[in-house]
């Protein structure tokens, strides 16, 4: 097998608030290897945003953040100086937003920001940046791509400025790309093709992808790893046949009510929504975050929860050893 | 951009008529101009004869036709005190007071808007502390005081600059210094809460995922949409500055067109001031749509429709 591109061992991210710390992400690790999808679930204000701002450095200074390692590409990101980081992001690690309509800057032309994200890491010309360019647009399925670039943000639709942020991302060929919720502003239908898009560059640049997303058909389709996030924590990770197979957590099959299968769930459908409220991470957190939702939460639930690891790659946290009941 | 700078212009033009009337008016505003100019021990006959001889007699929008045609082709009339060609008389000072008009907003442009990034790049740091500290300043000490300070301590204890006069340049440095820090202190702090307003943007974001530099992010991507409503700013302080001429330029003895309007508004000499007034808001027109167009060609979204 192949090095990792992407190595994380316990990583947690603390935010001083006037109430006390926030225990935003709290000890999560995962790994990911050229060509493979990852794609991390859980509800909004688990961390999601957090972990892939870490994993590019953008983090505001005023939070802090530790890992027990943090690799990419075999380089020590944890030790890299702000000038090295720089030219990590853009070039070699990309990351795509959430808010398309706000991400572009409306003051530049499609083209200016195109050519931008090659010349800051390449020494190449006008020219061939922006022949680059051009043949990015048309590579994320924007006709009409010369004309586009003297273009502003706010002359084109929602979807078209995603597909723009997509091709920005990509004009350094970058090993990993990370799309932080990519659809979620977007229209229903415009959704599934700019993740079908994603998905496929993916596959022909061979890169290394980590997707959030709500949307677990596409999770069930393009995912090659799930992590499962909650308060913080992953309570679930796995190979996406064993998460949709065999999922061992309380909070993973409330997700997944009807378990979609790979290749059978439609696109668009979207996790269940389970009732209760995520506790405050703000202060000392104990025992199981999930405990006031979970179905079969018992006393043990309060204190230290057991990882648990069945087969080679699957690994969940809870106090059950085999989930109780039928999988519903 | 052609439609937007003709409607901009369109509107220009409008406003300078309205002026242009409200101006012209001003002379019948102030009482009886013919006995105005008569002075007070004028007998009836005498006043009688100025108002036929200056054509007060005429109806009101012939008189205001006659002054407007006479102002397009640069005839504004005599000056009632000077006795010469009202333009005659601005023509010499004008150049004075647009000198220090623009070196004064060149002033507080380059003081205040490296100083409003500072202090947004660092909130509550030293420098953004020492900013605000100039700008209330600015704004608490009237401008007549800050240039006696200024001359008291420059001209009489060190003697490095001439305290009044116009001949050469460096008597507008403290002319330029004083007008100049009257302008800087709401330029300094709209730059400040446009630059943290930006900032927070997802698009500076998306340019440091790019991996662009702090300085390329804070200029490039930063600066170039808060500057967006510091240029109208500008705009307007620097027709406030044309009011804040006139006590600069009296101060500092600088023979402008500010210093003019003083003493033809303390004269009675009323062609010269409704002169001053159009030209004056002339000035403030013109002003407003070069910012307008500085602007639209800042932000595409005002451009391009
Ligand atoms: N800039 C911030 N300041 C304070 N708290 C933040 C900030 N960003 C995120 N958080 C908090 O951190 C937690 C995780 O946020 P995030 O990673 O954005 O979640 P997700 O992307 O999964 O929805 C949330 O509780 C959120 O309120
Ligand atoms: S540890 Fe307890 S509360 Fe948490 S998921 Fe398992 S059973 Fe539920
Ligand atoms: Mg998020």
């Amino acid at each position: 097998m192949s090095e990792p591109v992407l190595k994380v061992d316990n990583l947690t991210i603390d935010i001083p608030m006037a109430q006390g710390t926030l225990h935003a992400v709290r000890g999560i690790d995962f790994e990911l290897k050229r060509g493979e999808t990852l794609c991390i679930v859980g509800e909004s204000g688990s961390g999601k945003s957090l972990t892939s701002l870490a994993i590019m450095g953008l983090l505001s200074k005023k939070m802090r953040c530790n890992a027990a390692r943090l690799d990419f590409s075999g380089i020590d990101l944890r030790k890299q100086s702000p000038r090295a980081m720089r030219a990590l992001r853009g070039d070699r690690m990309a990351m795509i937003f959430q808010e398309p309509m706000t991400s572009l800057n409306p003051a530049y032309t499609i083209g200016d920001q195109l050519m931008e994200a090659l010349q800051l890491h390449r020494p190449v010309g006008r020219a061939e940046a922006r022949a680059r360019a051009i043949e990015l647009l048309g590579k994320v399925g924007i006709t009409a791509a010369e004309s586009r670039l003297s273009q502003y943000p706010h002359q084109l639709s929602g979807g078209l400025r995603q597909r723009v942020m997509i091709a920005m991302a990509l004009m350094c060929e970058p090993e990993l790309i990370i799309a932080d919720e990519p659809t979620t502003a977007l229209d229903v239908t415009i959704q599934a093709q700019i993740l079908r898009l994603l998905a496929d560059l993916q596959r022909e640049m061979n890169m290394a992808m980590i997707l959030v997303t709500h949307d677990l058909g596409v999770v069930a389709r393009i995912a090659d790893k799930v992590v499962v996030m909650y308060a913080g924590e992953v309570v679930e990770k796995g190979s996406a046949r064993e998460i949709f197979e065999n999922p061992r957590h309380p909070y993973t099959r409330g997700l997944l009510r009807c378990i979609p299968v790979p290749g059978k769930t439609k696109p668009g459908e979207h996790l269940g929504s389970i009732p209760g409220i995520v506790p405050s991470l703000i202060g000392k957190v104990e025992g199981c975050a999930f405990r006031s939702r979970c179905d079969v939460a018992e006393a043990a639930c309060a204190s230290d929860v057991p990882v648990r690891r069945t087969g080679e790659d699957h690994m969940y946290r809870c106090i059950h050893e085999v989930q109780a009941g039928a999988p519903s | 951009m052609l439609m937007f700078t003709l409607k901009r212009l369109g509107l220009a033009i409008l406003v300078t008529f309205t002026v242009s009337l409200l101006s012209f008016s001003l002379l019948f505003m102030s009482g009886d101009p013919a006995s105005a100019i008569a002075g007070e021990n004028a007998s009836a006959t005498d006043i009688e004869a100025i108002r036929a001889l200056y054509g007060f007699d005429r109806p009101f929008l012939v008189q205001y036709a006659d002054w407007l045609f006479g102002a397009l082709s640069g005839d504004f009339g005599q000056s009632y005190y000077f006795r010469v060609p009202v333009a005659q008389l601005i023509g010499e000072r004008l150049s004075t007071t647009m000198l220090l008009g623009v070196c004064g907003i060149s002033f507080a442009l380059v003081t205040a808007i490296p100083l409003g990034v500072a202090a947004a790049m660092r909130p509550n740091s030293l420098i953004d502390r020492t900013a605000l500290f100039l700008s209330v300043m600015g704004q608490a000490m009237p401008s007549f005081w800050f240039g006696l300070v200024l001359i008291v301590v420059f001209s009489i204890q060190l003697g490095w600059l001439p305290p009044s006069g116009s001949s050469t340049w460096k008597h507008f440095i403290m002319p330029t210094v004083v007008l100049g820090y009257y302008a800087m202190p709401a330029i300094m702090r709209l730059t400040r809460a446009g630059m943290l307003e930006v900032l927070n943007a997802d698009y500076i974001r998306t340019a440091r995922a790019k991996g662009a530099s702090e300085t390329r992010v804070m200029f490039k991507h930063a600066l170039r949409n808060a500057v967006v409503p510091v240029v109208s700013l500008a705009a307007v302080q620097m027709g406030f500055m044309l009011g804040g001429s006139i006590v600069v330029e009296s101060i500092f003895a600088l023979h402008g067109a500010g210093y003019l309007a003083w003493e033809s508004i303390a004269r009675n000499d009323l062609p010269t001031v409704q002169a001053l007034i159009l030209i004056f808001s002339l000035f403030y027109i013109v002003f407003t749509f070069l910012s307008d167009l500085v602007n639209a060609w800042l932000d595409p979204r005002i451009r391009v429709g």
